[in-house]
Order: C-alpha cells, then sequence, then structure tokens
C-alpha cells in the first residue's frame, strides 16, 4: 500500500512540476498597427463568454513574427493577394467574364469576410467564403470549381478577406444561424481522438502555455487564410482546423463539410469584436 | 501560378547622409532545375532569377549574384546612406533572358 501511495504522490508531483514547465508567456501587450491604421486585437468578452478578455493570435507570436504581419511589404501572404488580383480580373469559363465583370472593383468585397460564414437560404445552411466563390464560378461565370486548397483559391480568399481588414468579426448568430453555432459549440467542447481531447483543452483552458514547443493562443479566426510560416504559405481555416484534429489523433472532418462551417461558425461568433487580419502571419 | 512582379519599397524622400532601408522582393517560381514532374519522370528545367542590380543614379551600389539554393520570390534588403536627390533602379536577370526592372525616385528632405 505503501508503495501505491508513494507511486501517487510521485505522479502527482510530477504534473505539478510540469505544469510550471509549460507555463509561458500570455499575450503581449504590442498594438498592431498596419499603414497607421489599428487593428483591434483584444476586445472584452460579452457575458456568459468563458473567457474573460479576447486576444488575437497576433498578440500571442514573437515580435519577429508580428513584424511581418504589420508590414504589407513583409507579409509574404501580399504575394498571394497580388495574384489574387490577376484571378479577379481574368475572364475565364463559358461566359468569358471575369469577378470584376460583375461585382467591379474587389473593394466592393468590403465587410463580407467579417460576416462569415453566412446564411444562404436557398440550400437552408451556412457556407463559408470558399463555398460562395466556388458557386459564382461554377453557376455564373461557367468555369471549373476552385479546389479548397488551390492557390487560386487561397488567392482570392485572401484578397476578399484583405477587404475587410479592421473590420470587427461579427458573424449573424440568430435566426437559422443559432442552431449551426450551437452544433459547432458541441464539437468545441467534445473530446475526440486518441488523445482525447476537445479544442477547449487547449484554446479555453492554456492559452499562453507551450504545447511542446509551440505556443498556444486562444484559436480565433480573425486572420485566415493565414499564412504560416510552418506551411511556407497560405492555408485555409480548415486545413487549420484538419491540422489541430491530427494533432490530437483524431479524423478530420472533411474541408467545407457542415461540421468545420458550423465550427466556424461558433468560433466566430466566439470572436466577435477582434478585427479581421486576413491575411495574418503567424508561427 | 502568378506572374512574376516585382516590388520594391524605398522611402519617399531622406535626409542627405541618413542611411535609408532598401526592401526588394520579386515574385518568381525560382525552379531549381533539380525537381521532377512527379508524371513524366522529366527534369523540370532550371529557371531562376541569376542576378539582382541595384544603382543609384546609374551607379552600381549593388549585385548579387542568385544560385539555386535560393528560395521562390527572392528578398532582398539593404541599407545606404542617402548621397542626394536620385533615382534607383532596381534590375532582376531572369535564367530566359528577361530582364525585370523598376525606377524609384527619392527626394531630399
Amino acid at each position: 500500500m505503501k508503495k501505491i501511495a508513494e507511486i501517487v504522490g510521485l505522479s502527482a508531483l510530477a504534473a505539478a512540476v510540469s505544469w510550471f514547465a509549460v507555463a509561458g508567456p500570455g499575450p503581449d501587450d504590442d498594438k498592431l498597427i498596419i499603414d497607421g491604421r489599428e487593428i483591434v486585437t483584444e476586445a472584452a468578452a460579452p457575458e456568459d463568454h468563458p473567457l474573460d478578455t479576447l486576444y488575437s493570435g497576433w498578440r500571442y507570436r514573437t515580435d519577429e513574427t508580428q513584424a511581418l504581419a504589420a508590414d504589407d511589404f513583409e507579409n509574404p501572404a501580399m504575394v498571394a493577394v497580388e495574384y489574387g488580383i490577376e484571378l479577379w480580373e481574368t475572364p475565364a469559363g463559358g461566359s468569358n467574364e471575369s469577378c470584376a465583370g460583375c461585382h467591379g472593383a474587389v473593394e466592393g468585397m468590403a465587410g463580407l469576410r467579417a460576416g462569415m460564414p453566412r446564411w444562404n437560404a436557398a440550400k437552408g445552411k451556412p457556407e463559408s467564403l470558399e463555398h460562395i466563390i466556388n458557386a459564382s464560378i461554377v453557376e455564373h461565370q461557367g468555369a471549373e470549381a476552385w479546389k479548397w486548397e488551390s492557390p487560386e483559391m487561397l488567392a482570392v480568399t485572401a484578397l476578399i478577406g484583405l477587404q475587410s481588414r479592421g473590420m470587427p468579426m461579427g458573424v449573424q448568430t440568430d435566426g437559422p444561424m443559432a442552431e449551426w453555432i450551437e452544433k459547432g459549440k458541441n464539437l468545441y467542447y467534445t473530446r475526440v481522438g486518441q488523445l482525447d481531447m476537445a479544442c477547449a483543452n487547449c484554446h479555453e483552458d492554456n492559452p499562453g502555455n507551450f504545447i511542446r514547443a509551440d505556443h498556444l493562443s486562444q484559436g480565433h479566426i480573425n486572420g485566415f487564410p493565414t499564412y504560416r510560416l510552418k506551411w511556407q504559405g497560405l492555408g485555409s481555416l480548415h486545413r487549420r482546423f484538419s491540422g489541430c484534429m491530427k494533432n490530437i489523433r483524431a479524423e478530420p472532418f472533411k474541408r467545407g463539410s457542415d461540421e468545420f462551417v458550423a465550427l466556424e461558425a461558433y468560433l466566430a461568433s466566439r470572436g466577435a469584436g477582434l478585427g479581421i487580419e486576413t491575411p495574418a502571419v503567424r508561427q | 501560378m502568378a506572374k512574376v512582379k516585382p516590388r520594391v519599397k524605398v522611402p519617399k524622400k531622406a535626409a542627405v547622409g541618413d542611411a535609408i532601408t532598401i526592401k526588394s522582393l520579386i515574385s518568381h517560381p525560382m525552379e531549381t532545375g533539380l525537381r521532377k514532374d512527379k508524371k513524366t519522370g522529366e527534369n523540370i528545367p532550371r529557371r531562376i532569377i541569376n542576378r539582382f542590380i541595384a544603382s543609384f543614379e546609374g551607379e552600381e551600389i549593388v549585385n548579387v549574384a542568385i544560385e539555386p539554393a535560393v528560395s521562390a520570390n527572392p528578398y532582398f534588403q539593404f541599407d545606404m546612406i542617402f548621397p542626394g536627390a536620385g533615382t534607383i533602379r532596381f534590375e532582376w536577370r531572369d535564367d530566359d533572358g528577361t530582364v525585370y526592372d523598376l525606377e524609384k525616385t527619392i527626394a531630399a528632405a
């Protein structure tokens, strides 16, 4: 019996030690200013929110990574944005029409990204920006749909997202969206995978702490599509979801699936008020 | 992929004698010539920017020979002592013979 007590005591000690070992720095006090305009990276959480203050993932990054996001010339995602402008203006498909041909200048897309995902009454479910773009390409332009993670899709979602930069995230939470946000919330708090972890275990319980060599944020989605240094390129939000799920040894949902759209809707409501940073730079 | 497009960032004006920072970037695939096409097994021919030159009022200030190890979208940053108002000319030479260039004028403050 004594031996068991010792073992229990030891493992309790080990747990305590590792707890202190993983405690890393929280969000810093830097301000994100791009072209003289400050982007909101800190917002008071609404009532009933599990967190006290919302911090953009930018605030958890190193000064070097922060600097990349704060300067459009240094931001490596801007190469993709320029490719996006080229695609926006190039006629394609059966209609031989460009995005600009119908929508005009891409500046007209301001605000779209800030309200994603958006309710589609015809389909009876919410849609991500990628769905909307592909619907437009297929139905109106008469061209072939882009793959979710293709350079074209990333370039155009980054370009459209950029038009909303600085606007507060504000997804529709009432009406038919309420049910989807609830679905997303269930996913967020459901433990899955061999490691038996939920999103909340990292992003709600441990933001600021280290997970192995990586530094956890609150997991807000205000910067997607994001240039990740690890990826050496832009990646979509649903790619990030997949990555997280693989890390906890779970089977990821498909990109663009109802599950990921519901999770996106919940996360958008969870980060309401934070400024859009698309295309953000993260580690 | 995207068109090859050079970009530079220089101050619009500067005080004579000050150190100014010049940043340049060109979107370019920088194909090393060592990769194979996965479908055909053929080598993908090398195509890189092999030289980057910056000159101020005709006088060369930076001249870089670039090798295949340099990654896509090569980025160069350097400082220069601002000698007085003038034009900086940037030049990127592609393996295929194309020369991309860009000029920026800096005023004396």
